[in-house]
C-alpha cells in the first residue's frame, strides 16, 4: 500500500498571526511556522494503515524551503520519505491554483490512498480533498473519524452534526481526517534522528510540468483587495460576584431584551 | 437583473430548508436575481417550494434523482455546474457546510472560476468578506476568474423575506461515473437534541474545563433551556469527556455567531475564539478576573460558575413566570 499525506506549514494557531500588507497574503516569512495540526492526524493514520498493511508513506508538501521542518516533524513521526514542491512563483496561489499544483505532484506518484488534515488553520477552507479529487478523477473521502482499508476498498465514517455518514468508495482514493480519527504519536529520539536519513526529494514547477505564469498572486482566481484588524469592542462590563452576580448577570441580559 | 443561482441545503429530518438556506437567498440579493437549486432525492422539492419563493427565489431549479443523495458531494456539483454552463449565472451562492464548501471547490474546478469560503458579507459589486485568523482580521476579497462562487457563513445576514414567484423548473439528472464513486451507505444520528442547532441558534450557553465534570454539565443544560439556547463546549471539556465532540466550539470544532454567546468556565482560548469571536453580544462567567475571555466579553461575572449559573437559570425562569 503507497500512502501519500499532504502536509502543510502554516503560522501557529496559537500565536499572533498576519498578513502582509505588502500583497496581503499570508506573513509567512515572519510567523511562529509549525506543522498544520491537524496534518498531524493524518500522518498517524497513514502509519497505522502502513502498519497494517505494508508499504511506504510519503510526505508531499507544496510550500516555501522554511517548510522542511513540517516535513521533518513529519518523517520524525514515522513517515519514510518526503517530495518538497518549492518554486518562488507558486506564492500568492489561490486554493484553485494550489491544488493543480499538488495534483501534479501527485501524478508522479504512486498511491493508493492520499491523506490529509481536514482542514489547514491559517486559510480554514476544508477544500483541497476535494478539489484533488475533482483533478484526479479519484473517490472524495473527506472528514474522517474513522477509515478502514480491506481488499481495494476505504471505508470511511464522515462525522456530521449528531452523527456520521458511512462512506464507501474504491481505492485509489482521497480521504481527510478530523482530530477525532486518532491520538498522533510523538516523535521519539530515535524517531528523530532516523528523519535526517530519510530523503526528500525537492521540485519545482518545471519539474512538474507546470507553467508558471499559471500559478501565483498575478492569476489567482481571487484576491485578497484589503483587511483590517477587527474593530476592537468596546470595553465591557466586568462585576465580581459578592452574592449578586447572576442578579446583575439577568439585569444585563434583560437590558439588552434577550430576558 | 441578472441570474444569482442559490443552492438551497435542506433540513436533514427532511422538513424544510435550514436557515442558512433563507440567509444565502437574502445575501445572494445584493448582486441580482435569486434562483433557488433543489439537489435531492425525487419528492425534495414539493415541501421547500414555498419558502424558497417568499425568500426571493424567482425560479427553483430542480433536480430529483435518487442518485444526488446516494453518492457524496460530486453529484450535486456534477449538476449545479451544469446549471451554470446554461443559465451562465452572475454568481453562484451555496450555505457553508462541509458539503456547501466542497461542492463549492468542485464547481470552481469544472467551471474554471475561482471561489471563496465562508463569507460574511456579499457587496452589490461581488467583495466579499472573510473573517481570518480566529476572527482577529477582517480581510475583503474578490473571484477574479470565472463565475464568482461564494459559500455564505450561517448567521452572518438576517434573512429578510422577499416574495417571488418561485416558478418550479425541472433539471434533467444524467450523472457521469466519476460522481457516482462514493457511495453514503448509511446516515447515522447518534446524539437527537430537542435543543436548537448549535450554528443556527440565537443563543449559546458554553461549557469549559472549569465545569469539572459531566455530570455538572446538567448546570449548562439548565441555563440554555431558561433561554431556548444550544449547548456548546471547550475542546478542554470535550476531550476530558464531560461533553461529546458534536457540540464544541472552536477552531477546530463548530464556528458560531448567534445574537448571545455565554462561555462558562472557558479561558477564552486563541482557537475557541476563532469560533465564537463573531458573536453579537458575548458574556462570561469565570472565577479568574485574568481569564482572557473577559478581554472579548460584554458583559463578565468574576465568581464560581457553580453558584453564578444556578442562581441565573433561577431568575430567569422566574422573569418568565
Ligand atoms: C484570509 C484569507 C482567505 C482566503 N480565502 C480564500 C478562498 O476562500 N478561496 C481561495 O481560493 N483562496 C483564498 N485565499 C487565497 C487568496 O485568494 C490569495 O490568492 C492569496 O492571498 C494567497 O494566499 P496566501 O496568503 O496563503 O499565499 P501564500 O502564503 O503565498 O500561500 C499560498 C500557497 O502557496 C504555498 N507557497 C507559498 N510560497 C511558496 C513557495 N516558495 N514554494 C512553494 N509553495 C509556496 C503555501 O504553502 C500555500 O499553500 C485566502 C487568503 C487569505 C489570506
Ligand atoms: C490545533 C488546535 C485546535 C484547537 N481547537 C479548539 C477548539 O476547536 N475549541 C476549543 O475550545 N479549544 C481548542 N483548542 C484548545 C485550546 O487551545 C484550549 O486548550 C481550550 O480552549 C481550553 O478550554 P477551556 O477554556 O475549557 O479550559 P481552560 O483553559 O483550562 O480554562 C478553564 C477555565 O475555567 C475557569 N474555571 C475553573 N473552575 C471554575 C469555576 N468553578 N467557576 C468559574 N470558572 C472556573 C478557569 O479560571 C479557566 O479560565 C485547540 C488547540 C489546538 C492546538
Amino acid at each position: 500500500m503507497n500512502i501519500v499525506v499532504l502536509v502543510k506549514q502554516v503560522p501557529d494557531s496559537g500565536s499572533e498571526r498576519k498578513l502582509d500588507p505588502a500583497d496581503n497574503t499570508v506573513a509567512r516569512a515572519s510567523a511562529d511556522n509549525v506543522i498544520n495540526e491537524m496534518d498531524e492526524y493524518a500522518i498517524e493514520e497513514a502509519l497505522l494503515v502502513r502498519d497494517r498493511e505494508g508499504g511506504e508513506v510519503t510526505v508531499l508538501t507544496v510550500g516555501p524551503d522554511s517548510a522542511t521542518d513540517a516535513i521533518r516533524k513529519a518523517l520524525s513521526m514515522g513517515a519514510d520519505k518526503a517530495v518538497h514542491v518549492s518554486d518562488p512563483a507558486i506564492h500568492g496561489s489561490c486554493a484553485v491554483q494550489t491544488s493543480a499544483v499538488i495534483a501534479a505532484a501527485l501524478s508522479q506518484l504512486e498511491y493508493d490512498l492520499v491523506l490529509c488534515g481536514a482542514e489547514a488553520t491559517d486559510a480554514q477552507l476544508s477544500v483541497m480533498p476535494a478539489l484533488l479529487a475533482e483533478r484526479l478523477g479519484i473517490p472524495q473521502l473527506s472528514g474522517a473519524r474513522k477509515l478502514t482499508v480491506e481488499g481495494g476498498t476505504a471505508k470511511v465514517e464522515r462525522q456530521t452534526d449528531g452523527g456520521y455518514w458511512a462512506l464507501e468508495a474504491p481505492l485509489p482514493a482521497i480521504v481527510s481526517t478530523w482530530d477525532t480519527i486518532n491520538e498522533p504519536r510523538y516523535p521519539s529520539f530515535k524517531g528523530i534522528m532516523a528523519a535526517k536519513k530519510k530523503p526528500v526529494e525537492t521540485k519545482t514547477l518545471a519539474d512538474l510540468g507546470i507553467d508558471p505564469s499559471t500559478v501565483g498572486l498575478a492569476s489567482a482566481t481571487s484576491q485578497v483587495l484589503d483587511f483590517a484588524g477587527r474593530p476592537p469592542k468596546g470595553e465591557g462590563v466586568k462585576v465580581p460576584d459578592e452574592g449578586d452576580g447572576a442578579q446583575k448577570l439577568v439585569e444585563y441580559l434583560a437590558s439588552q431584551k434577550i430576558v | 437583473m441578472a441570474e444569482v443561482l442559490v443552492l438551497a441545503e435542506l433540513n436533514p429530518a427532511g422538513d424544510g430548508v435550514r436557515k442558512t438556506t433563507l440567509e444565502a437567498l437574502t445575501a445572494a440579493r445584493a448582486l441580482g436575481e435569486p434562483s433557488a437549486v433543489v439537489l435531492g432525492a425525487p419528492g425534495t422539492a414539493a415541501s421547500v417550494r414555498n419558502q424558497l419563493a417568499e425568500y426571493g427565489a424567482a425560479t427553483v431549479y430542480v433536480a430529483e434523482a435518487p442518485e444526488v443523495d446516494e453518492y457524496l458531494v460530486a453529484p450535486k456539483a456534477e449538476v449545479l455546474a451544469q446549471l451554470v454552463q446554461e443559465k451562465s449565472p452572475a454568481a453562484v451562492v451555496i450555505p457553508s457546510s462541509p458539503e456547501g464548501k466542497e461542492i463549492a471547490g468542485r464547481l470552481a474546478i469544472k467551471t474554471n472560476s475561482g471561489f471563496l469560503t465562508d463569507v460574511t458579507e456579499i457587496a452589490a459589486d461581488g467583495t466579499a468578506t472573510q473573517v481570518a485568523f480566529a476572527g482577529a482580521t477582517i480581510v475583503h476579497s474578490k473571484v477574479t476568474t470565472g463565475t464568482p462562487i461564494y459559500t455564505l457563513r450561517g448567521n452572518s445576514v438576517t434573512p429578510e423575506p422577499a416574495p417571488a414567484a418561485g416558478t418550479e423548473q425541472p433539471v434533467a439528472v444524467s450523472l457521469s461515473d466519476q460522481a457516482k464513486q462514493v457511495r453514503v451507505v448509511e446516515r447515522v444520528v447518534e446524539q437527537k437534541s430537542t435543543r436548537p442547532e448549535l450554528t443556527e441558534a440565537a443563543i449559546v450557553v458554553s461549557g469549559g474545563r472549569g465545569v469539572a465534570s459531566a455530570e455538572n454539565f446538567s448546570i449548562i443544560e439548565a441555563l440554555a433551556d431558561s433561554l431556548g439556547a444550544a449547548v456548546g463546549a471547550s475542546r478542554a471539556a470535550v476531550d476530558s469527556g464531560f461533553y461529546p465532540h458534536t457540540f464544541q466550539v472552536g477552531q477546530t470544532g463548530k464556528t458560531v455567531s448567534p445574537q448571545l454567546y455565554i462561555a462558562v468556565g472557558i479561558s477564552g482560548a486563541i482557537q475557541h475564539r476563532a469560533g465564537m469571536q463573531t458573536s453579537k453580544t458575548i458574556v462570561a462567567i469565570n472565577k479568574d478576573p485574568e481569564a482572557p475571555i473577559f478581554e472579548l466579553a460584554d458583559f463578565g461575572v468574576v465568581g464560581d460558575l457553580n453558584t453564578v449559573v444556578p442562581a441565573a437559570t433561577e431568575q430567569i425562569t422566574a422573569r418568565k413566570g
